[in-house]
């Protein structure tokens, strides 16, 4: 048995911490309004969290190595814009694949640019956040993108369908959960990008290739880009050019309340998850307890500053910052 | 900073052969393709531009000292939207129209107020926590731009004064009230970052933040300072600019701060820290405003505009790389 001393109770404090408050979330939200844990409510809310979430597990990956992308949002702008043009062209069968190959393709360029050339990944994404908006524009010629025959085809599927009760959404939020919490946590591949975040240059020393590792890691963002545009189109069965402008902000906001730093090196999928469900359910439970929808900006202001400071106070042994 | 070899020449001196090119490019181009009669490098289309690049630019320039510093600042947007709503909404203050035309300053004030405010708690919770600048105004971008919210919901704040648009459109010596304080920042910021201490100390934070401390230079008071400084440029950005358009929405000055940091980098500031200057940033600010005005001078979409800058951050990101390489023996993977 470990004795419970002040320095075990803070590093258990910052360890689990974002899983206490979230609990205790759940359960003042419950107590004020008994709707908040009815299934219907819990449901909606992981269901409209999905599309975010799916994106912030591939961020996640970019994180853990060690680097940023901040061309998500307008990534996913792209894939559901592309999906939607296409699937009045060549049909859903053909449109989905196509899609995630350009989305993927995407990808590859922004995975070229700071894996191989090593480049700054704020930068290169910046820039890219900037070109894929371009792109889709002109995909699109500005205008809004509508599938001419809603309600006879099948690729509504994946946003609106239930199986054994369960929207198809959550089904795949959940999957790609597990199948990158395995790759992350049970592969040398995940170990890898554990390394290379951690200590790029000691990676590279142990003979881990650096530039394809994190290349990858991008490769996976842009997987898990495509299929929340896949999501998002399904679900709407149209769509404006910036449908998902502003996310790369609000995606980077749940990797970093599920404790992964931004050096590098440290983060889960898991803990993504349930940053990505704090944003979602504090959303919902805001509103259902009557407050209006901007209380959620502050409240998630003070959240992710406490998160990350309780996280860093309890490293370095000393609630305040030694900086002069 | 002086220019001790000719690979600084080459940096600094990069985004004006850029924006010489680029003059020179639409020039030609335009003559061909242009869509009006008008001349590109006419003189009022020139003076006009600079009135465009002012609202970012403006920012843009508070934005490279806090580079400079090695911290970022993405709560601008957020801190414009706020200063604006602050202006215009006092306007209406019952003891402010009392007060008839002397309300004018005062509202400027509180609007500046409002913005040095925000930036000190930005400031003070980079200072006192240690948390990473990235972060912590990541998440007040989300906070602040609550508070706009929560000012008027989601109806936009309206109050166009016409003694204030007056202000605003004035031109003396032929450039526009916002030009003047375009030039007036740069100047001001130029002398900060070259002729004082505390630019000096920036730099040198920027650069070695350990040996900063270890030389006595006190950096929690530093980016204290230079988080207010931001977010009286981003205030002051906002009031020039709404003084003369009278309305601002809750969501106005969204994706700012992603503007100013292109131009930061195209000026050859370093993400990094301890490398940069405020007359980079200006010729960044001109060389996007430039391309905009441009490419819609010879009848590109606007879409076109933000694939090519894009790709000229990229590209510029690449060869600064290149440039850095060649003397740093650094590791080849």
């Amino acid at each position: 048995m470990t004795v419970l001393t002040r320095q075990n109770l803070g590093s258990f404090l910052a360890k689990q911490g974002i899983l206490i408050a979230f609990v205790l979330f759940m359960i003042g939200f419950a107590m004020v309004n008994q709707r908040f844990i009815a299934m219907d409510n819990i449901s909606g809310v992981i269901r409209s969290s999905a599309i975010l979430g799916v994106i912030a597990i591939g961020v996640t990956f970019v994180v853990i190595g060690g680097n940023l992308d901040l061309s998500v949002g307008s990534m996913m702008s792209f894939s559901t814009i592309v999906v939607l043009d296409l699937h009045d062209k060549i049909g859903p069968g053909l449109a989905i694949p196509a899609m995630f190959a350009l989305t993927l393709l995407l990808g590859a360029f922004i995975g070229f640019l700071v894996g191989y050339l090593k480049l700054n990944s704020l930068i290169v994404t910046l820039g890219m956040l900037s070109a894929i908006h371009g792109l889709t524009l002109t995909w699109s010629g500005g205008k809004n993108m509508d599938i001419a025959d809603k309600s006879g085809t099948w690729f509504s599927f994946f946003g609106q369908d239930r199986i054994m009760g369960i929207p198809v959404p959550i089904l795949i939020f959940a999957l790609l959960a597990a199948v990158l919490a395995m790759v992350l946590s049970r592969t040398s591949f995940g170990r890898k990008v554990y390394a290379v975040g951690g200590n790029g240059q000691a990676a590279t020393f142990s003979g881990i290739p650096r530039a394809r590792i994190v290349f990858m890691t991008y490769l996976i963002s842009a997987f898990c880009v495509a299929v929340a545009g896949l999501l998002q189109a399904s679900r709407s069965l149209g769509s404006q050019n910036t449908v998902g402008q502003g996310l790369e902000l609000q995606v980077l906001a749940a990797v970093i309340l599920g404790g992964a730093s931004l050096l590098g090196g440290s983060g889960t999928v898991f803990k993504t998850v349930i940053g990505v469900l704090i944003l979602g359910f504090i959303q919902n439970g805001l509103l259902l307890a009557g407050l209006d929808f901007y209380v959620q900006y502050m409240v998630t202001w003070a959240i992710i500053i406490l998160a990350v400071w309780l996280d860093i106070a309890a490293k370095r042994g000393h609630l305040w910052s030694p900086i002069a | 900073m002086a220019m001790h070899n000719s690979k600084d020449m080459i940096k600094q001196g990069g985004i004006w052969v850029f924006i010489l090119a680029e003059l020179v490019f639409f020039s030609i181009a335009g003559h061909y393709w242009s869509v009006s009669n008008q001349a590109f490098m006419d003189p009022g289309n020139m003076l006009l531009l600079l009135k465009q690049s002012a609202p970012i630019g403006i920012i843009a320039l508070g934005m490279t000292i806090i580079m400079i510093n090695g911290n970022i600042d993405l709560s601008v947007g957020a801190i414009f939207a706020l200063s604006a709503v602050v202006l215009l909404d006092s306007l209406s203050w019952p003891f402010m129209v009392a007060l008839g035309d002397w309300a004018l300053p005062l509202a400027w004030g509180f609007a500046l107020l409002t913005g040095v405010t925000l930036g000190a708690i930005n400031g003070l919770i980079v200072w006192k926590t240690g948390i990473d600048a990235f972060i912590v105004t990541l998440a007040s971008m989300l906070g602040f731009r609550g508070l706009v919210f929560m000012y008027n919901g989601e109806q936009p704040t309206s109050n166009l004064n016409w003694t204030l648009v007056d202000f605003a459109e004035a031109q003396v010596l032929g450039l526009h009230t916002a030009s003047w304080f375009l030039i007036g920042t740069v100047v001001v910021l130029w002398f900060v970052t070259t002729r004082t201490n505390h630019g000096r100390n920036a730099y040198a934070i920027g650069n070695n933040r350990e040996a900063a401390v270890n030389a006595g230079i006190r950096v929690g008071p530093h980016f204290m300072w230079n988080f207010m400084l931001i977010g009286f440029l981003a205030a002051l950005s906002a009031v020039v600019f709404y003084s003369e358009s009278g309305s601002v929405n809750p969501n106005d000055g969204m994706l700012y701060e992603l503007w100013a940091i292109t131009a930061v980098v195209l000026g050859g500031t370093k993400l990094a820290g301890g490398y940069g200057s405020i007359i980079g940033t200006l010729g960044g600010v001109i060389a996007i405003q430039l391309l905009r005005k441009g490419l819609g001078h010879i009848g590109a979409d606007t879409q076109t505009v933000n694939l090519v800058i894009g790709l000229i951050l990229i590209a510029v990101l690449f060869l600064d790389r290149q440039l850095t390489r060649k003397g740093k023996e650094e590791l080849k993977i």
